[in-house]
């Protein structure tokens, strides 16, 4: 066998049973089809961590948004990931609608989410001056958190690669078949790879890997969501992350702050699909907007501040609850399907049920040293001067803006650029770094980061891409 | 560490004013300019057509920003390149460089020259994917321009503002294929010159009332749907037509760079989305001046040195004299006249004559320009053709005032002829 | 005798203007549709000799910038634009560079220097 454990998919899910995996002795390879982690629906989704009210008492689902949400801070901590606890509040518009306040607020205890009241329209509105007048109460969860999604997925792909994982990029997987006393694993362009112990976090693909090796189908089917996202002129906006409750009419979009201070507005909902269309409609960007109007003060939404817009697709099981486990009639073959919210809460989580499942049937021992603590790329604009200054001195490209509007050094993209699974690509270098997620939509900053690729990954500035093969930015040298 | 005057940018706003202020007889100037080189943009502005007001010749960007960079130079101007401002308060400015890491200085006077950057896509909601070969125009020039590079093959162009004719153009002429350009007003926002020798020299069809509708391609564009817009600019359906290409431009318009001027406390115009100023092109923080694009995004280079030299003298004279005590008189736009800069004007203290700048709301013909004392018309101006992408002046004379030293409103607007 | 519809550019009005020439005795019979002198001054160069200058930029050896801006000195016939533009892609040239060196010397016959149009200093 070429490896223990082969886990397949770099997002959020994977990274995380393949930290939690690290912890084990055992040969781990992480397989992506992209160039990089975090490329697929943990790029794109509300960056929330659930209090935990939402999923119905007893199912995995309430089980694993419970210990993610707990699990979140200490880890964020561990890893150096931006994420604050700044509450959530799931708005009301109807007096009708108070009672399925109550029920979500029943649920939420009997989950055990700490600390919720319902609070009145008036004291809603003293804590969020911008919302609307038509709001008459509002669930409460103080523990209902905002994250990085590529900060969270990212550390814990770095720490599971300090920990002798092994991640393979540009890895898409065709075929996966049983062979004696494992799996093996077949790869576009003709590679395959051997492991006793597969996962499945294929994300909207999960099915499609599921079905090649059990006989019992499922079908997870991917559901699209726009959204916009503000400047950082309007993060204040709101401080709390705003839901809607859910009615007849629609589950409601949410308003909230970014953890690195922009505003979201979003998601629409489209069912079933197309697995590859991550495009925006006017027609969703236009739903977006009208819906999340509604939680806002009359005419307030300030949508001359949008900065960018995108669409993510979030891997729906038909049972509505987490496929995680053995495949029937696949011994070995672990699903990890259907992660879909609050899957990003969820995934440290996750990742422990996972680890200790493979761990129970593999009887791995735990490594003697493991590395429990990754440290991220340091963030200029918010050290002291003083300390700033002192660090320039030792580093001088720490003293070079590049991207004037998220105000992000040189030092800051070398380091994304170097760091170990470091970034490859345009797009690998604004989820580490965030140059080039701003205001200007990297307008600014985009040829001098192409060079700092070129330089530090040996590139051509032709080879630079903005993600996978195919999108190289430019056409060569000019006549 | 204190100077007299710092001036943030070395653009051709940031440039003129220090010449104006050391003309002035202030010695202590800082510029800071972010870049590795002083000229800010007109450094990748390589066609020709600036300077025609100020020099009575045909320069280039490059040309032109050397005039007044020869200047700085010869009057020993102190300047730090690669020097990005971080921060801006009344009297103090932190910046940060490799020598010197994070330094605030005090500053008698502040001059904002930042500039102004691109809109960029997300701000238009254009839906599709978002693949690479979507450039903001001014990306593609500087790409093309000074790193040498070609940007894309294939060539749709959405808006018809200068920079997005010029690269037309440019791209034309690097062997490109600009299959079109698309541009939601009716009319555009480009400069006749531009569209006559930089679209129908080329035959690069020009849709007015058009806007893109799709982007498609999931790692590079590969294609991209227009379609005709209605009156209330959204898209009819029926009227896609689809292009095959690899790169999208943008020239969608530009926003004043005001992030560092909010900080500091400056009151900025909803309108302009530069900064509110008097007529010293003193904003609402005493000490702070402002001009070039930073103040409101200017259609020619010219009106930009002329406006940074007045910004520059008066931070200037602010340094040598102090503050005056104010006595504004607010400037209204109204019906067809957008805004005005300055927004403010004290009679008692003004210049014996001043330049009131504006851009109207649409394209007028046979209208003219009207200026109001209170009531009374004290200025009346025909004008034979206006239009949005054109800035336009009155000036106001000292004189004017005499036996109108109470007015209360001064307002700026069009009438029929 | 031809017609030929040209848009001014003298000023925002932007008059579409229609021209009238003899093609034998190379001469514009008349000028209509423009609302000034101007125009009528414009519409005769444009029909009879129309002239552009070209820029562009060439790379550059030896400098603290890989490329250096550049322009034909005066203005070229308008048909020569993609012919000088050749010249001009084969070009190349050594730092340092003021502005106004002469880059190509006559290019295409035409008489005229393309030149550079900034300074590159050489490379510390």
């Amino acid at each position: 066998m070429d490896y223990d454990v082969l886990v397949i998919g770099g997002g959020v899910t994977g990274c995380s049973v393949a930290r939690s995996l690290s912890r084990y002795d055992l040969r781990i390879a992480l397989l992506e089809k992209d160039e990089d982690v975090c490329s697929g629906t943990s790029k794109a989704n509300s960056a929330i961590v659930h209090a935990g009210y939402d999923p119905v008492p007893g199912t995995l689902k309430a089980k694993l948004n419970i210990e993610g949400s707990r699990m979140m801070p200490q880890l964020a901590k561990d890893l150096d990931i931006d994420f604050k606890q700044n509450g959530s509040l799931i708005v009301c518009f109807d007096e009708a609608d108070k009672p399925k306040l109550q029920e979500l607020y029943d649920r939420g205890v009997a989950n055990g989410v700490p600390g919720m009241r319902i609070l009145t329209g008036d004291e809603v509105r003293t804590l969020e001056p911008n919302l609307s007048r038509n709001i008459v109460a509002a669930l409460f969860c103080p523990t209902g958190g905002i994250v990085c999604p590529f900060g969270l997925t990212i550390a814990l792909a770095e720490n599971a690669y300090e920990n002798g994982v092994e991640f393979r990029f540009n890895s898409e997987v065709e075929r996966v078949g049983r062979i004696d006393g494992g799996w093996k694993v077949e790869l576009k362009g003709g590679k395959s790879l051997s492991a006793t112990y597969v996962v499945n976090a294929a994300g909207i693909y999960a099915d499609k890997l599921h079905n090649m090796v059990s006989g019992k189908p499922i079908k997870i089917v991917a559901r699209r969501g726009n959204y916009m996202l503000l400047d950082k002129e309007v993060g204040d906006f709101v401080s709390h992350t705003i839901f809607q409750l859910p009615t007849k009419a629609g589950k409601g979009v949410l308003v909230t702050p970014t953890i690195h201070g922009n505003l979201l507005i979003g998601p629409t909902s489209v069912e079933d699909a197309d697995k590859e269309d991550t495009r925006t409609y006017a027609i969703d960007l236009d739903d977006v907007v009208e819906k999340a109007a509604l939680s806002v003060k009359d005419g307030k939404l300030p949508l001359r501040k949008v900065i960018t817009s995108f669409s993510g697709l979030r891997a729906h099981e038909a049972g509505d609850d987490f496929i995680i486990g053995e495949a029937a009639g696949a011994p070995g073959f672990f699903d990890v399907a259907g992660i879909e919210s609050p899957g990003l809460s969820c995934s440290p989580a996750i990742g422990d049920y996972v680890a200790r499942m493979i761990e129970e049937k593999a009887k791995a021992p735990k490594k003697e040293r493991w590395i429990g603590t990754r440290k991220g790329i340091v963030k200029t604009r918010d050290m002291k001067p003083a300390e700033r200054t002192k660090l320039i001195k030792e580093h001088p490209e720490y003293g070079t803006i590049v991207c004037r509007c998220e105000q992000i050094s040189e030092g800051e993209i070398i380091d994304a650029i170097t760091r170990p699974l470091g970034a490859v690509s345009m797009d690998g270098v604004k989820r580490r770094c965030r140059a080039g997620m701003g205001r200007c939509q990297a307008g600014f900053c985009t040829p001098r980061t192409m060079e700092l690729l070129c330089k530090y990954r040996k590139l051509r500035m032709e080879d630079v891409c903005k993600n996978q093969k195919g999108s190289e930015l430019i056409k060569g040298a000019n006549k | 560490m204190r100077h007299d005057i710092v001036i943030i940018g070395g653009g051709p706003a940031g440039l003129a004013a220090a010449v104006s202020a050391r003309k002035q007889g202030v010695e202590d100037i800082l510029i800071l300019e972010r870049s590795e080189s002083l000229g800010g943009i007109l450094n990748q502005c390589i066609h020709n057509g600036f300077g025609l007001h100020t020099f009575k010749e045909e320069l280039t960007g490059p040309e032109y920003a050397q005039r007044f960079i020869d200047q700085v130079l010869e009057l020993g101007i102190p300047y730090k390149t690669n020097s990005m401002v971080l921060d801006v308060q009344p009297h103090k400015v932190t910046y940060i460089n490799r020598a010197e890491g994070m330094v605030t200085v005090e500053a008698g006077a502040i001059v904002l020259a930042m500039g102004c950057r691109e809109r960029p896509r997300g701000a238009l909601n254009i839906p599709g994917y978002r693949p690479a070969g979507i450039y903001s125009a001014g990306t593609a020039q500087r790409l093309m321009n000074i790193e040498g590079y070609k940007v894309g093959n294939k060539v749709v162009i959405l808006g018809s503002g200068d920079i997005g004719l010029i690269m037309a153009r440019r791209m034309t002429l690097e062997g490109a294929k600009v299959e079109v350009v698309a541009e939601l007003m009716p009319y555009s926002g480009g400069l006749k010159r531009n569209i006559v020798q930089c679209l129908n020299d080329y035959g690069i069809p020009l849709k007015l009332s058009h806007t893109v509708v799709d982007i498609e391609g999931k790692e590079r564009v590969t294609g991209i749907t227009i379609a005709e817009v209605g009156p209330d600019h959204k898209p009819v359906r029926g009227t896609e037509e689809h292009y095959e290409c690899d790169t999208l431009l943008l020239s969608v318009g530009l926003l004043p760079e005001n992030e560092l001027s909010r900080a500091a406390g400056v009151s900025i115009s909803p309108v302009t989305n530069g900064p509110v100023v008097d007529d010293t092109l003193e904003t609402s923080q005493e000490g702070i001046f402002a001009c070039g694009n930073v103040l409101h995004v200017h259609d020619l280079v010219d009106y930009v040195s002329e406006e940074a030299t007045l910004a520059g003298k008066n931070a200037a004279l602010y340094v040598q004299n102090g503050a005056k005590p104010k006595h504004e008189i607010p400037l209204v736009a109204q019906d067809g006249v957008r805004y005005t800069v300055p927004q403010t004007i004290d009679i008692a203290t003004m210049a014996d004559m001043v330049t009131v700048r504006f851009r109207v709301t649409g394209v007028f013909q046979g209208r003219s320009v009207c200026v109001y004392y209170d009531d009374q018309c004290v200025t009346r101006l025909k004008k034979k053709v206006m239009a949005p992408g054109e800035m336009q002046q009155v000036l106001l004379t000292k004189k004017s005032f005499v036996g109108h030293e109470g007015v209360k409103t001064i307002t700026v607007k069009t009438e029929e002829n | 005798m031809s017609t030929k519809e040209l848009t001014c550019i003298g000023c925002p009005l932007g008059c579409q203007i229609t021209v009238e020439f003899d093609d034998e005795k190379k001469q514009v019979v008349s000028v209509t549709g423009n609302s000034c002198k101007t125009g009528d001054i414009y519409a005769r160069r444009e029909v009879t000799n129309p002239t552009r200058i070209v820029t562009s930029s060439i790379p550059v050896t030896g400098g603290d910038a890989v490329r250096v801006s550049c322009k034909t000195q005066r203005d070229i016939p308008k048909s020569m634009i993609f012919e000088i533009m050749q010249e001009i892609h084969k070009a190349s040239a050594k730092a340092p560079l003021k502005i106004g060196d002469v880059l190509i010397h006559d290019v295409c016959g035409t008489g005229v220097d393309v030149v550079a149009t900034r300074n590159v200093h050489a490379a510390r």
